[in-house]
């Protein structure tokens, strides 16, 4: 692409007569004509992604009345703030642990099965439940095994009460079941490309070489596999770290999540004077999320270096 | 219901008569956006021709189906059919309604009136964002339920009651303790994040009162937050925010909500047989804010929506949708108030006197809980 954009340049900067000016004006008026297509994906990420997340940053270190001020990333740090970061933290970790786990066997089954119509169903399926959340999420679930959801019912029938234990979908380990519901999915779209990128062949050439199983696996199959299930990992866990409707919905804050507290803080009918905490906490996240986006990214890269070649 | 409604087009069409000879004499023309009372306008005929000519009234975060609003406004539409309403963001909170006041300063869309709950009357308040204004009713309103300029004033509002479907509690509810009762396994809810939501704020109020009594319950949430927990413990309560799908579906079967927002659950679905009771142990009371905003694009249109809010047949449609406005006391003692809605609204427990939690109490009970409902886990 750039070999051949570079070709026309010389050839009409030579004829204008070694004229670089006009040279420069065409490669301009060419950079803007390749990129035209994508404006408005352009003003879409400046308007929903990059102006929210400048005045979140902006508010965050701006007092009630105005002035600059540390207060804020004060209080969205003290305490019972504070629990609110572990608890989000804690919940991305074990959803991202579970989706993963689950996530990876099932993309790996799916692979080596080798049936072609089976990977496509899986791979349009995982793509709609992945991107299912929200409200709709907490219903689906409430519907299904809330307590007077479908399957209660009717495993109540022929005698299993699921909520004769500790059971309970309003809490931790509610959300990381109802969690699993499209990081299983995400975890298979993601890694689904890696596994199927471990080609055959070095596998018959480590069996030749007289390589086990075993060690195939140690110095080939995991290493080759790491950076992109680590990868995975850190997406799974800024997807759960960040989701805010199904927790609101199911917990009504009694789980201390970051999203839900600067739901209250920020949206609320109840707390009136508190929103710049909101926004202080939101720039906590923002950093939390960009710390394991760039992860992913550079694990990515590492991953996809070597599924090219 | 319909007699009031026709007596109210008969008195609009004999001011719309008068308005014309009003015109006709040399009023002095006010400022629509500095009226503070209908004198400014030489009466309701020159404010309603000031809002004839506007001919557009913007409104926020006023659910259709949240006391009565849907018909609320319906009727204003019929009784000036020149008048457009734009209802804007229905289902949005008091932060909102304060947001799009600020941030639409100017703009011909920006709301012209608010209806919020008081921390946010108060501090709109205190921010410069409404204009005062006092209604014709204004005597009616009780003292501590309006600012004394005119800033904001108190609209509708309830009690805090347990809402029960029968079909599903064999046995009825009669008090907050009773929610302890492991009968109740799995079944009692609230109306949201308490921190976030004003309803469910008073729900945890009305569980501390019914734990340590009136005045230590409302000075110190604690206790209901203790209590609330020790329903978790027993396994009764649900930290599942209800709405009409939870009821219809039978997730909660119990919630402790206003008593004027529980109508939608009794619609929710022709299988519940929904029911309010008052607990016997708490009854918390509280009321929403009507103000104007100081820069409305529509400001004789905000100030006719107040006049018709406080008339006795807006005041007699809040009550309709079984909420309690606030001139009930004065329209009953007149005998304006509907008799028939008045009937329907849900009993208080005899000789009961309704506790309505201060700013005061309210900002602190806020405080504490942020602390500790995060931790009910």
């Amino acid at each position: 692409m750039t070999e051949s954009n570079q070709l026309p340049n010389k050839v009409a900067a030579t004829k204008s007569g070694g004229n670089n000016v006009m040279g420069l004006e065409f490669n301009s008026n060419k950079v803007f004509f390749d990129y035209s297509g994508l404006i408005p994906f352009f003003i879409f990420a400046l308007i929903f992604i990059l102006v929210p997340t400048i005045s979140v940053v902006f508010f965050a270190f701006k007092g009630n009345f105005g002035e600059w001020t540390l207060e804020n990333l004060r209080v969205a740090l003290r305490e019972e703030y504070l629990s609110s970061l572990i608890g989000s933290l804690r919940l991305g970790f074990f959803s991202a642990i579970t989706g993963a786990f689950f996530g990876f066997f099932t993309a790996y089954a799916v692979s080596i099965s080798g049936r072609k119509k089976l990977q496509r169903v899986v791979s349009t399926a995982s793509g709609v439940f992945a991107n299912t959340g929200g409200v709709p999420l907490a219903f689906f679930f409430i519907a299904a095994v809330g307590n007077y959801g479908l399957v209660t019912v009717n495993l109540n029938k022929i005698g299993i009460d699921i909520y004769s234990g500790s059971f309970t979908l309003f809490g931790f380990s509610g959300l990381v079941l109802v969690y699993l519901y499209f990081q299983i999915p995400l975890m298979v779209i993601v890694t689904y490309p890696a596994i199927e990128g471990l080609k055959n062949e070095w596998r018959e050439a480590a069996v030749n070489l007289g390589a086990s199983k075993f060690i195939f696996w140690k110095y080939i199959g995991v290493p080759l596999l790491v950076p992109a299930i680590t990868g995975a990992f850190l997406l799974l866990f800024a997807n759960a770290f960040a989701a805010y409707a199904t927790a609101n919905v199911l917990t009504s804050g009694t789980l201390p999540l970051l999203p839900v507290q600067i739901g209250s803080l920020v949206n609320g009918n109840v707390i009136a004077d508190q929103t710049n905490v909101g926004m202080a906490m939101g720039l906590e996240m923002i950093i939390v999320v960009s710390i394991a986006m760039a992860g992913y990214i550079y694990l990515d890269r590492r991953t996809s270096k070597w599924r090219k070649k | 219901m319909r007699i009031s409604r026709r007596s109210g087009l008969l008195v609009s069409g004999i001011a719309t008569a008068l308005a014309a000879s009003v015109m006709l004499a040399p009023v002095q023309a006010a400022d629509s956006s500095t009226a503070t009372s209908l004198a400014d306008f030489g009466g309701l005929a020159g404010l309603e021709a000031k809002c004839k000519a506007e001919g557009q009234l913007n409104v926020i975060a006023l659910p259709r189906d949240w006391a009565n609003y849907g018909e609320v406004i319906d009727t204003f539409l019929r009784k000036y059919p020149g008048v457009n309403v734009d209802s804007q963001n229905p289902e949005g909170s008091s932060a909102q309604e304060l947001a799009a006041v600020r941030q639409l300063k100017g703009s011909n869309r920006a709301p012209d009136v608010v209806d919020v709950g008081l921390a946010y009357a108060i501090s709109g308040a205190a921010e410069g964002l409404f204009a005062p204004y006092k209604v014709a009713t204004w005597e009616d309103i009780p003292t501590g339920a309006k600012e004394k300029n005119g800033l904001w004033f108190m609209d509708y509002g309830g009690v805090i009651a347990i809402g029960y479907d029968a079909k599903r509690v064999k046995v009825a509810p009669k008090s907050i303790k009773d929610l302890a009762n492991p009968i109740y396994k799995n079944q009692v809810a609230l109306n949201g994040n308490p921190t976030a939501a004003n309803a469910a704020l008073h729900g945890v109020i009305a569980a501390s009162v019914a734990a340590a009594g009136a005045d230590k319950g409302v000075k110190d949430i604690s206790n209901g937050v203790n209590l609330i927990k020790s329903w978790k413990k027993a396994g009764t309560f649900l930290p599942v925010q209800a709405s009409s799908a939870t009821v219809a579906n039978g997730q909660t079967p119990i919630t402790l909500d206003w008593d004027y927002l529980q109508g939608k659950y009794a619609k929710s679905s022709t299988k519940v047989q929904w029911k309010k009771v008052v607990p016997s142990d708490a009854v918390i009371g509280g009321y929403y804010v009507q103000a104007i905003n100081k820069t409305a694009p529509n400001p004789a249109c905000a100030r006719l929506w107040m006049e018709y809010l406080y008339s006795d047949q807006g005041q007699n449609l809040w009550l309709a949708g079984g909420a309690r406005p606030i001139r009930l006391d004065a329209m009953q003692k007149k005998g304006t108030a509907n008799k028939k809605y008045v009937a329907d609204l849900p009993k208080l427990p005899a000789g009961a006197k309704v506790i309505f939690p201060t700013f005061d109490q309210q900002t602190k009970a806020k405080a504490d809980l942020a602390k500790l409902w995060g931790k009910l886990n």
